[in-house]
């Protein structure tokens, strides 16, 4: 497991990378291992408004549902639909081709660095 | 999390934390519930083989010339009609009817048996055995901290462990019991399961345990065999359509409710009997039944289950629902009422807010090929 650098987090173990006014949105590592395999997400649509810390999605596993929570005020500006045909892309790449949304922001909350999730999740 | 220290292990935890698994609190112990991944534990299951720890549960022999008659007094079926070597599904209820548990009964001898039964009902099977043993000349013992519970499920599992061992694994019919030599131990054989495959239940002395399993997993390697924890249990025992306690099973319900009508003997005496042939006559007001649905999204376990999309008074709950990683699709079981209940009907699934179209199939979901 990693948490990888350059990153913004969330304690309800989200990634963001933020890009000017886009923030692209996926869930840790940490998360994906948790969850175990992941058979099926359920996306917001492109245009939809999100409210920072409201469900927007749901990540399931064949064991369990997990919750994505916004991450951020804004509006999804792009979904990424390889992830809805195969999903086990967020358990082989959770940092990178798993990714599952982007979010046009109005203004960033207070998110946690890569040492503050590290120490969230105990593998500092 | 912070309980972890008052869970109970098993003598091959530390060969799980070696092998890098992830663990839960299954019924008060911390056992694997994944390896590698889920999926592809389950897959091995199916195409190759799986080793299952499952020392949690608990193992009971009986000894006498009593055992037969305690037994089935005990349980519902009649254990003294078991030939020798083999064994048969059970339930243990209460006076009212209510499942303590369901259980495994093998036999070895005219006066010697064996019961395998659920780790989480452990203390209240033997309290009630113990109970109904008065008056029967019959030895209780618990051997449950004394060994391990191997289970190796799959089609290839035969075959690897014929690799390890002499005794006649081919003729062992399915629901059989052997007591033979396994790398220079005594080992039981059970041709039992939990996941709809063939393969063996190995009972040996804790101190046999890790060489076991070290010796299944390294002959089974060249054909796919790989360690599979308890998440894949799940999905395959449900796909196979075998019930779970606490899920499908419980004090209140009745092996009729639970569709067990067949492993219940009202023809002889047994503790919970005139509960049951009280309500033999009836129709149960709610039974368990088989839902398949569509698309990718399942419905799980507490999920109210409704007449129609937009009527509003629940029908019925599900108790284990998962999309079906051999089949494709949402597969569930569920208790509904019984006027609901019929074959081919389309019922709807409450599925965190949404409903979703299932449709009452026939169980089990998923069958092996001869």
């Amino acid at each position: 497991m990693s948490i990888r650098e350059g990153l913004f987090y969330t304690k309800e173990h989200e990634w963001l990378a933020i890009d000017g006014d886009v923030a692209t949105v996926g869930i840790t590592e940490y998360a994906a291992e948790k969850l175990g395999d992941v058979v099926y997400v359920d996306l917001p649509k492109v245009g939809t408004q999100t409210t920072y810390m409201k469900i927007c999605g749901e990540i399931e596993s064949t064991k369990s549902v997990g919750e994505l929570y916004a991450p951020v005020d804004g509006e999804v500006v792009a979904v990424n639909d390889s992830v809805a045909s195969n999903p086990e892309l967020i358990n082989h790449d959770a940092f990178g081709a798993g990714w599952l949304i982007k979010i046009r922001f109005t203004e960033l909350p207070t998110l946690l660095s890569p040492d503050e999730y590290a120490a969230l999740t105990n593998e500092g | 999390m912070n309980d972890a220290q008052a869970l109970k292990t098993t003598p091959l935890y530390e060969e799980h934390v070696a092998l890098g698994a992830a663990f839960t609190d299954f019924g008060g112990w911390n056992m694997p519930v994944r390896y590698t991944s889920d999926l592809a534990e389950h897959a091995a299951v199916r195409e190759a083989a799986g080793v299952f720890d499952i020392s949690h549960m608990a193992e009971f022999f009986f000894e006498g010339s009593g055992a037969a008659a305690f037994l089935d007094h005990a349980l519902v079926g009649v254990a003294s009609e078991i030939n020798l070597g083999r064994a048969k599904y059970s339930l243990i209820v209460n006076e009212q009817g209510g499942i303590i548990d369901d259980l495994i009964v093998y036999r070895f001898t005219d006066e010697r048996f064996l019961i395998i039964a659920n780790a989480g009902n452990h203390q209240a099977v033997w309290a009630a055995l113990n109970e109904r043993a008065a008056g029967f000349d019959v030895t209780l013992d618990d051997a449950t901290s004394r060994y391990a519970l191997i289970a190796v499920q799959g089609p290839r599992a035969v075959e690897v462990l014929k690799t390890l061992t002499d005794a006649p694994l081919d003729d062992l019919k399915y629901y059989s019991i052997f007591e033979g030599d396994f790398g220079g131990a005594l080992a039981y054989f059970a041709r039992t399961g939990y996941t709809g495959e063939d393969g063996f239940e190995l009972l040996v002395k804790n101190e046999h345990a890790v060489n076991t399993w070290r010796a299944i997993l390294s002959a089974g390697s060249s054909v796919g065999l790989i360690p599979a924890g308890y998440a894949c249990r799940d999905t395959l025992r449900l796909e196979a359509g075998m019930p779970l306690y606490g899920n499908e099973l419980g004090l209140h319900t009745t092996p009729f409710d639970a569709g067990f009508a067949r492993v219940v003997r009202l023809d002889h005496d047994f503790v919970g009997a005139s509960a049951l042939i009280n309500k033999a006559g009836d129709i149960p007001d709610r039974k368990l039944i088989a839902l398949v649905g569509e698309g990718r999204r399942a419905a799980r376990a507490h999920y109210e289950l409704f007449e129609s999309e937009a009527s509003e008074h629940p029908i019925g709950e599900i108790t284990t629902g998962a999309l079906s990683p051999t089949l494709g699709y949402p597969i569930a079981m569920a208790y509904i009422d019984s006027v609901h209940g019929d074959l081919g009907t389309t019922v709807w699934a409450d599925v965190r807010g949404s409903r979703q179209p299932m449709q009452i199939s026939s169980l089990p979901f998923y069958k092996r090929a001869k």
